[in-house]
């Protein structure tokens, strides 16, 4: 016998940034609203909606990937850290310390999604050049900065991660 | 943006989504990653009454050897494809092409069956899987056949698929000694799909000549075309510098692009002939290098 299709609130338990969380959603739940409407994590934005700016950039089990465009019921049983999660102990994430640093923003708004796809790469690729760093943010639109400040955060971030591969 | 409404349901197991999908017909969809499908709802282009989500079935991700074939899972994520040793060794243009579909986060959700289903005309995969004479694995409630990706895209978004089947697997014959493959794209440079892409396998003796060739071009129809002038003007001959221009100066002879506010038929005409000599001339690199 096949499993029953629910139209109204289905139960999924998600760990988001370790902890762990339980709850039940209608199907078309995407998972940026679960994040930001749900669990009041607003530090994720909702850019253009439509998988291309990457404002909604998380971690889902340890990749990269834009939550606009999953639904709520597939993350289901998954590891989640969004940008609030990156942070330890009161001390910012060097990525986000190289944003501050190098003037990695203006409005803020594509920040969130710019960081968490600057950490997805450093811990896949601890030394980056700046071609490889501009290849990884082909999915992170910025409207004022230009880049150039963005990459260099990024790359000040992976000199001050000594160039070794740091997954948390 | 949020879909209609839908009911959705996680399936454990093939069996078990074909079991839902018979019950349920032409109202259900299948959710691979989501990555064409979401997009789709969101903008209510589609608005499936249920969704059946393979995305947690065990064994239908990543990549093996099966005898002279390399099998990929239909839940593989593009950024998996890209990555796989065994790909960029054996198959490098189908590694190419998985590394060009959207940018790192689609690469890291959106699935190669799901590509293959939905069939989009501006998309990579079908162009390089054509050229690569692959096959596409379809498993239903009265048993399980193989379809040539020659045969299986009928049409805009269209597939031999029927609406009981999953695609289970990707099948990529493994090339012989003398083969390379490639893949080359002019994306549009907002969203990334394929204005026009090319994709080549071509096989090639130790005298030169070329033993075989399997051309693909995307872009300039409702699916993948084979450019068959162009295989013609290679099979037999010598892999000269010449022979690949004259040969791929056929690819668009038989196409007829729409135009679009991007692009004219002209142009995508032209830039077919560049973009198949660019790829042809990639695999022969490739076919002469690694005689493997």
């Amino acid at each position: 016998m096949a499993a029953e299709i629910e139209f109204a609130a289905i139960p999924i338990e998600v760990t988001v940034n370790g902890q762990k969380h339980q709850a039940t959603v209608e199907p078309r739940t995407l998972l940026i609203y679960f994040l930001r409407e749900h669990l009041g994590l607003t530090g994720t934005h909702v850019g253009c909606d439509t998988s291309q700016c990457g404002a909604c950039t998380i971690q889902l089990n340890g990749r990269a990937v834009k939550s606009c465009t999953i639904l709520a019921v597939q993350a289901n049983r998954a590891e989640i850290t969004t940008i609030e999660g990156l942070a330890r102990d009161g001390a910012l994430h060097p990525v986000q310390e190289g944003f501050r640093e190098k003037h990695g923003l203006q409005c803020g708004y594509c920040t969130p999604g710019m960081i968490m796809t600057g950490v997805s790469l450093l811990e896949e690729n601890p030394n980056p050049t700046e071609a490889e760093i501009r290849h990884a943010l082909e999915g992170n639109l910025c409207r004022c900065t230009g880049y150039v400040n963005i990459v260099e955060s990024i790359r000040w971030a992976a000199e001050k991660m000594g160039g070794k591969n740091v997954s948390r | 943006m949020f879909p209609a409404s839908f009911g959705y349901v996680a399936a454990h197991s093939v069996e078990e989504a074909l079991q839902l999908l018979t019950r349920q017909g032409e109202d259900a969809k299948l959710l691979a990653g989501g990555h064409s499908l979401i997009p789709a709802m969101k903008l209510r282009l589609a608005s499936p009454g249920t969704l059946i989500d393979l995305g947690t079935i065990p064994g239908l991700r990543g990549v093996r050897i099966d005898g002279d074939t390399l099998a990929i899972g239909a839940l593989t994520v593009h950024a998996d494809v890209a990555a796989s040793d065994l790909v960029r060794q054996r198959l490098p243009g189908l590694a190419e092409a998985a590394s060009v579909i959207g940018d790192v986060q689609v690469r890291n959700r959106g699935t190669i069956g799901g590509s293959v289903a939905h069939a989009d005309p501006a998309a990579d995969f079908p162009v390089i899987l054509t050229a690569l004479n692959a096959s596409f694995v379809l498993q239903s409630m009265s048993g399980t056949r193989t379809v040539a990706a020659d045969d299986f895209f009928t049409d805009f978004y269209t597939t031999a698929m029927t609406a009981h089947e999953v695609l289970t697997e990707i099948r990529v014959p493994l090339p012989p000694a003398g083969s390379g493959t490639a893949y080359v794209k002019l994306p549009h440079p907002a969203s990334g799909y394929v204005v026009v892409s090319a994709g080549v396998l071509v096989t090639r003796r130790a005298s030169g000549s070329c033993a075989s060739a399997r051309v693909a071009l995307g872009g300039l129809g409702s699916g993948p075309i084979r450019a068959q002038g162009t295989e013609t003007g290679l099979q037999g001959k010598s892999l000269t510098p010449e022979v690949i221009a004259a040969a791929a100066a056929k690819a668009a002879e038989n196409a007829d692009p729409t135009e679009d506010t991007y692009a004219s038929a002209e142009y995508k005409r032209h830039v077919a002939t560049v973009y198949a000599r660019r790829a042809i001339e990639a695999a022969v690199e490739r076919a002469v290098t690694r005689n493997s």
